[in-house]
């Protein structure tokens, strides 16, 4: 691919053959670009069109009058404090998925462990990382709810009450904990090639500079490696913004966060204006839009050691 | 040395704890329905239960249609773009990795509002229209995934060289399409087709604003009005989820063995 193409466009729209026999040339171009047009018309369709939206719809009134009212109106208590649990919830549950799932895929790719390990905890990521939505909620009400078994093993074995404690899995902990089973594995899957590219030689050759273990880290394999690092909680972040199927099977509509109350507003117009609702998206599209467009960049900025 | 190694059992003995204690709460919740003894009556209640049936062949049949209708759009596109724009790359990346910036939420809001029953056109009138927008969501959805696995497959295959060889041999385009490229590319769009399956199977959002009867929304409702089928339900899910992802690492190695032909 790439040098030797025959027919690219940009030859044939460019010197005398384009004047010369337009009609034959006018019509490859139509053709290659009706190639593409099905999916265009797909991707506008039920993509960006709709998006687009709810975009536009966030400036207008409902009556159709060019307005800010909308956007103003989400920094009211409620809205506000749904954006600031969201927040919280993804932002605690990418941290702890970053630092676990690091953790693991540094113990797999240079802890030295037997290589099955490193397999068999890769498959489990890949199953992991799907394994989301209303199941997983139910997985950690049986474990973590008031009945579930870690709550009985250890009311019935240490005579300890988990739920006296303030703990509550109906809560930000509770949805942290719970998030942090499909975030942890996405975090091993990303990470363990990087750790991969980590080369043998740059470690030898600070260990024969005289650099300790710690030197090593900081120095060497951190700067690599932190691109992807922070790339990756990044896309954690917008990971668990976006999520709504885990948090509504486990708490139903108790817990304040965005997704909720978004799906509130689209099931019965709770806000009372529809434009608000439009405005509630947009502001979800721009923070899961920020955090992956900085992760597209730390990604092209980590790739350079890759290669 | 030693440090490292204790660190490094360390650090699974914490993952294996996390992960395989819910797992495990799951499926001794699930066997608990019948009192002071352990049964599979919850799994026994699930299967007999006449909605479980009802929903789960519809996203089954969702999921299929999903798979067919989303790589008879992706794989010719993707060869196209190959061949003949690629300069449109780029654009193609930017577009499939929208569904993953765009929450599944914001999508449906908008196809709710853009497609009511009082538009231009109205897909959410009828059953059979909201069914097409479930497909068509579905296909939004699972976007990245398809794209990319048909992709990387492309990759792999000299699309113009044979494209050229049946060109000569006088084969039209269906024929170069169905039975050169998608061949060649099987290994790509059957790991596509899993990680789609594995979504759409449990996906809540969108089948749930639409009102369609799906697995998701049915789970839901299971588990905010029953005690012990939810676990069961869980362990089912997380069963299909093993099973697509056990497919997809199967075909993803078999393929690597096999050496491209072209």
């Amino acid at each position: 691919m790439g040098a030797g193409r025959p027919f690219s466009s940009s030859d044939r729209n460019t010197g005398f053959m384009s004047t010369a026999s337009s009609s034959f040339i006018d019509r490859r171009t139509v053709v290659d670009w009706l190639g593409v047009a099905p999916f265009m018309i797909f991707a506008l369709m039920f993509l960006i069109v709709p998006t687009f939206y709810l975009v536009v719809g966030a400036f207008f009134t409902p009556e159709g009058t060019l307005t800010f009212k909308n956007i103003a109106d989400l920094f009211t208590p409620t809205i506000l404090s749904a954006y600031w649990i969201s927040i919280k919830v993804s932002f605690a549950s990418s941290l702890g998925g970053a630092i676990i799932g690091f953790a693991l895929a540094w113990a797999i790719v240079l802890g030295g462990l037997p290589s099955w390990i490193r397999s068999s905890l890769l498959t489990f990521s890949g199953v992991a990382s799907n394994f989301a939505g209303v199941p997983l909620a139910f997985a950690f009400i049986a474990t973590l709810g008031r009945t579930g078994l870690v709550t009985v093993f250890m009311r019935d074995w240490f005579g300890f009450n988990l739920y006296s404690t303030g703990f509550n899995l109906l809560s930000f902990v509770g949805l942290t904990l719970t998030y942090m089973f499909f975030q942890i594995p996405l975090m091993v899957l990303i990470l363990t090639p990087a750790l991969d590219g980590l080369k043998k030689e740059w470690r030898e050759a600070s260990e024969i500079l005289g650099a300790s273990t710690w030197q090593y880290w900081r120095m060497v394999a951190m700067p690599i490696l932190w691109p992807s690092l922070l790339g990756t909680s990044l896309l954690l972040f917008a990971n668990a913004f976006g999520a709504i199927a885990t948090a509504y099977a486990l708490t139903g509509s108790s817990l304040n966060i965005v997704p909720i109350l978004l799906y509130a507003q689209i099931r019965g117009d709770v806000l009372h204006n529809p434009n608000l609702g439009y405005a509630l998206a947009l502001g979800m599209i721009v923070i899961t839009g920020a955090s992956n467009v900085l992760y597209i960049w730390l990604r092209m900025r980590a790739e350079r050691w890759q290669k | 040395m030693k440090m490292t190694k204790f660190f490094a059992w360390l650090a699974i003995a914490v993952g294996v704890i996390y992960f395989f204690v819910p797992l495990l709460g799951t499926f001794e919740f699930s066997l608990r329905m019948r009192r002071g003894e352990y049964s599979f009556d919850a799994y026994g209640s699930v299967f007999s239960d006449a909605a479980f049936r009802a929903t789960f062949g519809f996203s089954m049949l969702m999921a299929l249609l999903t798979i067919i209708f989303g790589m008879l759009l992706i794989v010719p596109t993707a060869y196209w773009v190959r061949l003949r724009v690629p300069q449109m790359r780029p654009v193609m990346e930017f577009i499939t990795l929208m569904p993953l910036v765009i929450p599944a939420i914001v999508i449906v809001f908008g196809y709710l509002r853009l497609y009511n029953s009082s538009s231009y056109i109205p897909f959410t009138g009828s059953t059979f229209g909201t069914n097409v927008l479930l497909v068509m969501s579905y296909i939004t959805l699972s976007l990245p995934y398809m794209y990319r696995s048909v992709d990387t497959a492309m990759r792999t295959i000299d699309v113009r060289t044979l494209t050229e060889a049946a060109e000569i041999l006088g084969a039209k385009w269906p024929t170069i399409l169905f039975r050169c490229i998608f061949p060649n590319v099987m290994s790509g769009v059957l790991s596509g087709a899993f990680i789609t399956f594995a979504i759409v199977m449990g996906e809540f959002t969108m089948a749930a604003l639409l009102n369609r009867p799906a697995f998701g929304p049915y789970l839901q409702l299971v588990g905010a009005n029953k005690a012990y089928e939810p676990s069961a339900l869980a362990v089912i899910a997380f069963a299909i989820t093993w099973l697509s992802m056990g497919l997809l690492q199967l075909v993803s190695r078999f393929s690597k063995m096999a050496p491209s032909r072209a």
